[in-house]
């Protein structure tokens, strides 16, 4: 493998080859902040002036301690969380609230136990108001790519839990979204059938071509996966760091055990930790993360 | 890995529903044992108010009951007045039904109605609803009517707490999912948050059935032409002791039917709250 360990900062400094022109950002966050009062009368500095740039079709990952608003940010995007300072910007145009071009998958599958397998993927179309006998077709090919064929007229209560957060994607991605955000989508799984999800996740982000934004608490999944990890600290919340995961595609569980992934594993921890600058004297380019 | 594990992460596919219950050797022993259990209680009963002379008027043997029983139904007495009983117990909680999960819904779902009403029918729960049965019998009359409205308003309170609650205690990540799709709130209540209520509103309703029946003979007692609860004034006042075992015999089993019957829509109503998918 001709994969150097070298860590790719961001943005770029030299190199033009990650610079987008503007049309192909999905997501664009630009100095987004949120305060948020808690019951006794303090405020929390949730998000600090956050900007952030996500491509299309690019697989964003976000670590972070708990508490520096990974999730804050994730409602922010998603529409569930409307009161913030900044703008958010999806494909160009300013937008606040609810988006029908995005799919979340959050932590719990949150499926409706009264539903069946396909009555659970077909809620967003029923919502949506789609063309039932399209989004029913659409709904099988999902569960055939999330490898849940046959389970269609299964409830919840029959299903594993790495099944039904295969639901809870296949349901994300029902209406055709462009981006797909995920908290901590695989964190209640156990880690043999969590790496499992991660592979079957890429396979579907492969097929798909779609835009991930990833909360994880996981390292290494967020080095396995991303095509670029943001490094957030708490306190207030603000992005530390953009690493660029420049490991070559498609990826396998063998790559766990390569140098070049220890080394971006070890980069994020640094960060992490509280590290800013690498032990190689790679400078980190702190906050900003955008692409001009 | 036992057919019982609760473990809801990562148990394999449950294939065949419920399993059968370990432990049970002989399929329907049980209840050859608590009828053979019943059966000796009814002898004791019988046989030491006959050696003890007990009078008829202070306890009847269970033979005087189940002749009682029989003569009143064959006689159509007991049928004409369960017929009222009956009638006014299930229109009085169908209407508690109606009322509880619908002003519920309301007052869950708006805060006005919550700031409004809730506040009168709080201080409403609070009040014996029995004080004010004779008032309803003013205004409703001696009747089936009066009954019924005493019936609803005892119901009414399980019933409407219950669906309070469960319609508020919906998870926060479904309605996170219906608010990221922007549904409406109509959406939202009609597609997560009744059926996400159902399993409280049922509890609700059991606790209701059993209160209806009560309503029902209280208010009998108070003022009424016919009903059981009426017969068993008047078989109080001729010391008929036998009529009025054999009338809680019928109120026994009215009542144990009705929880059935509301128990049987609850498990076909509900079927994937069955004990084992609390956590999805």
């Amino acid at each position: 493998m001709s994969m150097t360990p070298t860590i790719l900062e961001f943005p770029p400094t030299s190199s033009s080859a990650w610079r987008a022109s503007t049309d192909s950002i999905a997501v664009s966050l630009q100095g987004v902040s949120k305060i948020y009062a808690t019951a006794s009368g303090e405020t929390v500095n949730a998000l600090h002036s956050i900007s952030l740039d996500i491509r299309a079709q690019e697989f964003v990952s976000v670590i972070g301690a708990s508490g520096c608003g990974k999730t804050t940010l994730l409602r922010i995007i998603g529409g569930l969380e409307a009161q913030y300072d900044g703008n958010l910007l999806l494909t160009g145009s300013k937008r606040r609230g609810p988006n029908k071009d995005i799919g979340i998958v959050f932590q719990d599958a949150n499926l409706l136990p009264w539903r069946t397998v396909l009555q659970n993927v077909l809620l967003p179309a029923q919502v949506l108001k789609l063309d039932r006998k399209q989004a029913m077709e659409r709904a099988f090919s999902l569960l055939e790519l999330v490898g849940l064929e046959g389970f269609e007229k299964k409830y919840p209560f029959e299903l594993s839990g790495g099944m039904r957060q295969r639901v809870a994607i296949a349901r994300a991605l029902i209406h055709d979204p462009s981006v797909l955000l995920m908290d901590e989508p695989f964190g209640a799984l156990d880690a043999l059938t969590r790496e499992h999800m991660n592979l079957e996740l890429l396979k579907i982000w492969h097929s798909a071509k779609k835009t991930v934004f990833m909360i994880t608490h996981s390292i290494s999944e967020a080095a396995f996966m991303s095509d670029r990890v943001i490094v957030m600290s708490p306190r207030p919340g603000r992005i530390i760091a953009g690493v660029m995961i420049g490991l070559p595609r498609p990826r396998n569980l063998d790559l766990l055990s390569d140098a070049a992934f220890g080394e971006y594993t070890r980069k994020l921890r640094h960060l992490l930790d509280g590290d800013h600058t690498s032990k190689d004297g790679a400078e980190v380019v702190r906050g900003r993360v955008q692409y001009d | 890995m036992t057919e019982h594990s609760s473990d809801a992460g990562s148990d394999p596919v449950r294939t065949g529903g419920r399993s059968a219950v370990s432990g049970r050797k002989l399929p329907g022993g049980d209840y050859f044992i608590s009828a053979g259990a019943f059966a000796i209680l009814l002898a004791i009963w019988e046989g030491a108010v006959r050696v003890l002379h007990v009078p008829d008027f202070i306890l009847p043997p269970p033979s005087a009951i189940g002749t009682s029983l029989y003569y009143g139904l064959r006689s159509g007495l007991f049928v004409h007045h369960f017929a009222v009983t009956a009638m006014q117990t299930i229109a009085g909680f169908f209407l508690a039904a109606l009322f509880g999960i619908g002003l519920g819904a309301l007052i869950a779902q708006f805060r006005i109605v919550e700031r409004t009403i809730y506040p009168w029918l709080i201080a409403l729960q609070a009040l014996p609803k029995i004080a004010i049965a004779p008032l309803i019998i003013v205004w409703a009359g001696y009747g089936i009517e009066s009954k019924i409205v005493i019936v609803a308003l005892v119901a009414l309170f399980p019933i409407l707490v219950n669906t309070i609650v469960g319609l508020k205690s919906c998870d926060q990540g479904k309605l996170d999912l219906m608010r990221s799709l922007g549904a409406t709130g109509w959406e939202t209540f009609r597609l997560v948050r009744l059926p996400n209520a159902l399993p409280f509103i049922f509890a609700g309703l059991n606790v209701a059935i059993v209160l209806a029946i009560l309503g029902s003979i209280v208010g009998e007692f108070v003022g009424s032409k016919a009903g059981l609860g009426n017969l068993i004034l008047e078989a109080n006042f001729q010391f008929n002791v036998a009529q009025m075992f054999a009338i809680l015999v019928i109120l026994g089993l009215f009542g144990v039917a009705l929880s059935m019957a509301v128990r049987f829509v609850q498990t076909r109503l509900m079927f994937w709250n069955t004990g084992f998918s609390q956590s999805i």
